[in-house]
């Protein structure tokens, strides 16, 4: 199954420049493995351990926000798209 | 000259030259200005301020720009008010209102933010600057950008208030709706940095923007005669302007400006989205998001970016959080006006209500001095106040007619309200 993965400007160094491409799983976590498979150096700047995202790295799945969903179990099927993004801060 | 010394990541530490970037390339964390204070030391002083422009560029040693300032020659230096009246209400000694419903030129504490980004922009040499907004924001680059001849692109949630909307079309920007709430037109402004090359103020400059805000505290400091409030109550909304207060008075502090006494300073969020104010009762550093539902729309950010650092500045101060229901928030907006001639908009009325069951749950002790920190003004949002007052009587033009009013009105309302 794919899933549409965008990569955000911080992180398109690890990825050639590359901003979004394909990627297979059944849920964020497979997914987000897969990207981090792909690339040297992804995991680190994803991850703060296994299971546990940075603070700073907001994942949106169709535009929701995988905290309000079922966070990186979140399940996703094929043609669904998956954003990286950076919080940000405003008002 | 200037003391800035590039930009470093607060979570990793990794160093940055200036340049329009937000967020760690390392580990995604938000980057921050970095001064040369030990070169400051006694050469940005009490008079060396005092000295400066009658506006937020007084504080310009401390702001993070290299040339003159191209951006809010006319903006800061608000109103601090000692509030006698509420006082006498509250039951408290010493109450001040900070008040920046009086910032020019859109009203709100955004001149501030926009002023320091605007002229940042321009010195990265940026032409087009943007935002993403619950108004007051975009009332605010709409008119920097107008007078500095940039052009603008403003991002807002669908549903905002008519004069929050107006107040940015006057001053011709392109204005897009986007069919969301506020988190999600912040998503799109940070996908739209990375594709377009706009200074989107509040994501690509944010580093330099946000250092607009310490300008707030700076002020009250000044505005004291060089002093700090012991506690300071602070809307947060994205968590913008609590840290920079609070790293605004620690800077006076260690600049030997100010005497430390300590300062606290409390969190005031909407009851219908609280999410700093849960982690702050919760003990937690974690923020979970929430979908907001308050008619305090200007602070109804539900994914708040710096909200682990208002956390971490509550309560490295000693300070707390609270909330107030919509309710609370329209009678706190009716209070002040009455009292002290302020009107406020909901942000100003949660404030303010919180503020006031910090006292009342003996938080904040009534007899040391407490700053409110008033943000944003009343006219943008008559909607939250048009059906709570009382509708005014119409008569014939004659003296009889007055007269009967007045006599039918001293039954119910014998004497004006005296406080």
């Amino acid at each position: 199954m794919a899933v549409k993965v965008r990569i955000p400007t911080p992180l398109r160094s690890l990825t050639n420049g590359v901003d979004s491409l394909d990627a297979s799983g059944a849920d964020v976590q497979s997914v987000l493995a897969e990207v981090c498979q792909r690339f040297e150096g992804m995991d680190k700047r994803l991850f703060k351990q296994p299971g546990e995202l940075n603070r700073f790295v907001n994942i949106y799945v169709n535009n929701e926000d995988i905290r309000f969903l079922d966070n990186l179990s979140t399940p996703v099927k094929d043609g669904d798209d998956l954003s990286i993004v950076p919080a940000i801060a405003g008002g | 000259m200037s003391y800035v010394r590039g930009l470093k990541c607060r979570e990793c530490g990794q160093n940055y030259p200036e340049k329009g970037v937000h967020v760690c390339e390392t580990c995604f964390g938000p980057l921050e200005v970095q001064y040369d204070y030990a070169a400051m030391r006694g050469k940005v002083t009490r008079e060396s301020i005092e000295a400066g422009p009658r506006n937020l560029w007084r504080y310009r040693d401390l702001l993070p720009i290299h040339g003159e300032p191209k951006s809010g020659l006319h903006s800061g230096l608000t109103p601090l008010k000692r509030a006698r009246n509420l006082e006498k209400v509250l039951g408290v000694r010493e109450l001040y209102i900070k008040d920046d419903a009086a910032n020019y030129p859109t009203w709100s504490y955004k001149e501030r933010v926009v002023s320091v980004a605007i002229t940042k922009a321009i010195e990265l040499g940026y032409d087009t600057v943007g935002c993403a907004s619950t108004g007051n924001l975009a009332n605010s680059v709409a008119a920097h950008a107008a007078e500095a001849g940039l052009r603008a692109f403003v991002m807002i949630p669908h549903d905002l208030e008519q004069g929050k909307v107006l107040g940015s079309l006057i001053f011709n920007p392109t204005m897009v709706r986007i069919q969301g709430n506020y988190d999600d037109v912040n998503r799109l402004c940070s996908e739209i940095a990375d594709k377009y090359r706009w200074a989107i103020v509040n994501v690509n400059l944010r580093p330099f923007y946000t250092e607009g805000a310490k300008t707030f505290g700076f002020e009250i400091a000044e505005q004291m005669g060089w002093q700090l409030p012991k506690h300071t109550v602070c809307p947060t909304a994205g968590g913008t302007i609590l840290p920079k207060i609070y790293k605004g008075y620690r800077e006076l502090i260690d600049l030997g400006i100010v005497a430390d006494n300590q300062p606290r300073i409390y969190s005031a969020q909407a009851a219908g989205c609280n999410p700093v104010v849960e982690a702050i009762r919760a003990g937690r550093d974690l923020i979970k998001p929430q979908k907001p539902k308050t008619i305090a729309k200007s602070i109804a950010i539900g994914n708040p970016a710096d909200g682990f650092y208002v956390v971490q500045a509550v309560k490295e101060s000693g300070g707390w959080g609270e909330d107030a229901t919509d309710t609370e928030i329209v009678d706190a907006i009716k209070l002040l006006a009455r009292t002290e001639g302020t009107w406020t908009e909901p942000a100003g009325g949660t404030t303010l209500a919180a503020t006031i069951k910090l006292i009342e749950s003996g938080r904040i002790p009534r007899d040391e001095s407490i700053c409110v920190c008033i943000t944003g003004n009343g006219l943008k949002t008559v909607e939250v106040v048009v059906d709570q007052l009382e509708p005014p009587a119409s008569i014939p033009p004659s003296l009889e007619a007055f007269d009967a009013l007045m006599a039918g009105r001293e039954s119910v309302d014998p004497a004006p309200a005296s406080v």
